[in-house]
Formats: C-alpha cells, sequence, structure tokens
C-alpha cells in the first residue's frame, strides 16, 4: 500500500441479525475525496453508514482507519429526528454539543471548545441567528446548525446523511455549495449518502454505487460510463421495474481505480 | 406559611418535597424531551408494589423500593430504546401488574386507608430516617445532574450523533434511569404512586410553553417545581388536601398561566 488512506474497508459484510445487506464490499476513502454513496432504499446505505461510525459492528471484513482518523473524528450529520422539531435549545447550545465527543468525562466546555463552536457558527454563516431557538429555524438553517456542530468534532472527515432531503431547490443548491467550500477550502473529506443523483455526479469526485449483493466503486466519471449508471440515469423512478432488478447482474464489481 | 414550620413533620415533609421538585424537574426536561415521560408512570406504580410489600413484611420501605425500582428502571429503559417491543404497551402492562399486587397486598395486609395515602401522598409519611436517606438522594441526584449537563443535553437532542462522535449515551441514559427510580422512590411518599410522574413531566411542559433555550427551560422547570410545590403545601395546609392533588393542582395553575404567557408572546413576536 503505497498511500495511506483515512478510511480503507475491506470484504465488509454487515447487516441486521444475521441477515447481511451489505455483503464484501471493499472500497477507499482518502485525504480530500468526496465521496458519494448512492442507491435504491434496502441497498444498505444506512447499514454501512452505521458500521462506518461504529454504531453497528460488522459481520465480517474490517474498516480500517488511517492517517490519524479516530473512529469517533467523523463528523456525522444525521438525518433529523421528530423529536427536534420542537426541541427548546439555542444554535449555540446544539454547536457547542459537537465537542463533547474529545471531552470524555471532563462535565464542562474549555475556553478552546467554545472558541471553535464560534468559529464554526461563523463559517457556516449562522451568527446572526446563533441565539434564536434551534425549533424556530428553517429546513435549511436547520442543516447549517448541524453541520456546524459536526465540524466541532472533525476536522477531518464528514459524514452526511441525505443533508439534502425535504429541502427546496434553492437551499439544497446552498447546501452542496457549503459542503463543497468545506471540501475545497478546509480540505474537509467528505461522504455523502444521497438519493439526489445529480447532485452527487456533479459535487463527488468518487462514487460508491451499492446495490443489494454488489455494488460500484469508483471516479464519477468512470461511473457516467457504467451499465449501471445508465440504468440508473434513464429510469428514475425509485421502483422494482426490470429495470433495476437486472442490474445488480452486470454491476461492474469492485471499480478499477485505486489510485 | 410561619405557622406550618412549626410542625415537625411538616417541616421534613417541606425539605423533602422541595428537594424531590427539584430533581423531578431537571430531570424531567431530558424525560419529556426524550419522549420518555411514561418510564417515571411506570416507576411510581412499581415503587407502589414495593413499597405495599415492604410494609406487609414490616421491612423498611425506602430500602426495599429503592433496588426494586431501579431494577425497573433499567428495564424500562431497555423496552423504551428497543423499538422491536411496543414500548408504550410493555410499560402499561409492567404498571398496571405492579399496581395491582401492591393494591392485593394491601388489602390482605393493612387495609383500604392505607392504599388512600400510598396512591395519593401524605405529608406525615416522612419520618426522621427518611428525611436523611431523602436528602443524601436528592443531593446526588442534582450533583450528578449538573456535572452531567452537557452530556444529557447532547444524549436527549440527538442520541445517534453523541454515539458516533464518542459520548456513551447508553450511559448516561441509564444514569437519566437510575436518578429518576431514586426520585421516585423518594417523592412517591408524599405525593403518591398516582401523582408523582406528573412532578416529572408537568414543569417541563410548562417551561416549554415560554422558554426557547434548553439551559433557561432547565432553570426555569426547577423553578417553577419549587414553587409549585411550596404553594402545594399552603393548599394541603389550610384546606385539608391530600399534598400530592394540591401540587398537581398547582401546576396544572401554572401550566396554563404559562401557556397564556406562551401564546401572548408568540403573538407579540409576530
Amino acid at each position: 500500500m503505497s498511500e495511506e488512506y483515512l478510511i480503507e474497508c475491506k470484504n465488509l459484510t454487515a447487516g441486521y441479525e444475521g441477515q447481511a445487506v451489505v455483503k464484501d464490499l471493499s472500497f477507499t476513502v482518502s485525504q480530500g475525496d468526496y465521496l458519494c454513496i448512492v442507491g435504491e432504499n434496502g441497498s444498505g446505505k444506512s447499514t454501512l453508514m452505521k458500521t462506518l461510525l461504529g454504531l453497528k459492528s460488522p459481520q465480517s471484513g474490517e474498516i480500517v482507519f488511517g492517517g490519524g482518523l479516530k473512529q469517533t473524528e467523523i463528523g456525522y450529520l444525521p438525518q433529523q429526528t421528530a423529536a427536534q422539531k420542537d426541541f427548546p435549545a439555542t444554535v449555540r447550545e446544539v454547536v457547542l454539543s459537537g465537542c463533547l465527543g474529545r471531552r470524555g468525562f471532563h462535565p464542562f466546555y474549555t475556553k478552546a471548545d467554545k472558541t471553535l463552536c464560534d468559529s464554526n457558527i461563523e463559517l457556516l454563516g449562522i451568527k446572526h441567528i446563533a441565539h434564536k431557538s434551534y425549533r424556530d429555524l428553517s429546513g435549511g438553517q436547520q442543516q447549517r446548525v448541524l453541520l456546524a456542530r459536526a465540524l466541532c468534532a472533525t476536522k477531518k472527515l464528514l459524514l452526511l446523511d441525505e443533508p439534502v432531503s425535504g429541502l427546496d431547490p434553492m437551499v439544497t443548491a446552498e447546501m452542496y455549495e457549503i459542503i463543497a467550500r468545506l471540501n475545497r477550502e478546509q480540505g474537509v473529506t467528505v461522504i455523502m449518502i444521497s438519493h439526489d443523483l445529480q447532485g452527487a455526479l456533479r459535487y463527488g469526485s468518487r462514487i460508491l454505487h451499492l446495490e443489494s449483493g454488489a455494488y460500484y466503486f469508483g471516479t464519477t466519471d468512470e461511473y457516467r460510463s457504467t451499465d449501471i449508471f445508465h440504468a440508473m440515469s434513464t429510469c428514475d423512478c425509485h421502483c422494482d421495474c426490470d429495470h433495476h432488478v437486472k442490474r445488480a447482474d452486470n454491476t461492474d464489481k469492485g471499480g478499477t481505480d485505486n489510485a | 406559611m410561619l405557622e406550618m414550620l412549626q410542625y415537625d413533620f411538616l417541616v421534613r415533609a417541606l425539605v423533602v418535597g422541595l428537594l424531590v421538585s427539584l430533581c423531578a424537574a431537571l430531570l424531567g426536561v431530558s424525560l419529556v424531551l426524550k419522549r420518555y415521560s411514561m418510564i417515571g408512570d411506570g416507576l411510581s406504580h412499581v415503587g407502589f408494589g414495593a413499597l405495599a410489600i415492604a410494609s406487609a413484611m414490616n421491612l423498611a420501605p425506602l430500602y426495599v423500593s429503592f433496588p426494586v425500582v431501579m431494577i425497573a428502571a433499567f428495564i424500562l429503559l431497555k423496552i423504551s430504546s428497543n423499538g422491536k417491543i411496543k414500548g408504550d404497551a410493555a410499560i402499561a402492562l409492567l404498571s398496571s401488574s405492579a399496581l395491582a399486587i401492591g393494591a392485593a397486598v394491601i388489602s390482605q395486609t393493612s387495609g383500604t386507608t392505607d392504599i388512600n395515602s400510598y396512591m395519593f401522598g401524605s405529608i406525615m409519611a416522612i419520618s426522621n430516617d427518611d428525611l436523611i436517606l431523602s436528602v443524601i438522594c436528592s443531593v446526588i441526584v442534582i450533583v450528578l445532574f449538573v456535572l452531567f449537563y452537557n452530556k444529557i443535553f447532547a444524549v436527549t437532542f440527538d442520541e445517534s450523533f453523541s454515539k458516533a462522535t464518542g459520548v456513551r449515551a447508553g450511559l448516561y441514559n441509564t444514569v437519566i434511569a437510575l436518578l429518576t427510580a431514586l426520585t421516585v422512590v423518594v417523592g412517591m411518599r408524599i405525593m403518591g404512586a398516582l401523582l408523582i410522574s406528573s412532578l416529572i413531566i408537568f414543569p417541563a411542559l410548562t417551561s416549554m410553553r415560554v422558554f426557547r433555550s434548553f439551559k433557561s427551560v432547565t432553570v426555569c422547570s426547577a423553578v417553577v417545581s419549587a414553587v409549585c410545590y411550596i404553594i402545594g403545601m399552603e393548599i394541603t395546609y389550610n384546606l385539608d388536601l391530600p399534598a400530592g392533588a394540591s401540587v398537581v393542582l398547582a401546576n396544572l395553575g401554572m401550566f396554563l398561566l404559562f401557556s397564556a404567557a406562551g401564546l401572548i408572546t408568540k403573538r407579540v413576536r409576530k
């Protein structure tokens, strides 16, 4: 291995109660990558994400963290839960809580935590709403707040779980720009799970396409020339028509790109 | 108020009650926001069963109910966090079973007058030993809550994010459940098994009508809870109502007041 990967996933199998959802999956993430994980519902995106985060242990295979990255240093942007919709908390309280993972048993925030929190608030352009209540914000603003919190937990890697779902087109474009900027300017590696193939193609440098039992991993450009992509982009109906079912058979497994 | 302080048992009830109100209000914010309100209710019923059995066997009530309710807290938390079983139904089963066992045991031993005091509370229930134990427990709850405040916030707001970034969410959930068990057991004698859960739920809901940050909701809950307890005690003393009922009524009044205030401020903001 000539290069140290941030994440190297080797022959990973993961799933629920003996049922493997993700089978024999291998891929790597290097510093500065923008990896988009696409695939239909049930293809194992969330399972893979939970395994990456350590919320689930793999059934076989392993995930190796390199480049000084610890599993708990992944800045995670989860999907919002119903309980958060009416949660009384200020933006600053939420963002600060991103610093907690590193604190161990230390009960209170340090000055460094607060500085980090404020700089991330500034970075994401939410300073004017820092003292507002989370529940009074729009969907796009809430996502920015959660992104700022994720940045408090990491400087290296963001793992975004469908960051634009439920946002209107304008706000979606804004959100993509923010993520791209963090990737470009702050050098943050991004792993994004997405249903939005267009966005994934436009912004991602690499694609991991999951199918039940198979997968494709490679650069975005290579992905465009695969059968799996053509099938996906001509049929956008999220159904179980022939198109989608057949595709699993001719999946180009593994990908060629390892540079 | 001053007149009340002439009676030792009233002073004891006031001290223990105030401490319990504080603890319940603090924990309540997290429990309500996590949609775990029913845990407090379930625990109080289990506590009722444990109390009944303890008095039937002539054992010190608190020493029996502490371990029993703590084990129940553990089980309830597991049920609630395990999505597969219908959590609310399971809690209802557990609490009504415990209630039935308690009622059966009491009717066989000491008769129905005790059921009344267990269910709705009594300010005469606190002995000197209970007072000391209650104060110790309340102090433990308050100190742990303050130390874990930031983590409790993080785990309440977003459990999966906390877990993913290395906060031991399971541990803090257990801490919250055990502290709730302590609070319920200590408070049950004054408030009664049926009404103690309102001490957990009401102040948090009341504060959320008006306040919009976690810190202000927490602080306000503690204050509201303490004030309502004192008002409740006044009502009990002057009108000879059951202690638990008066405190809950005071809380209800405060809730309505805050709801109105919340509506008005919302109008003004717009």
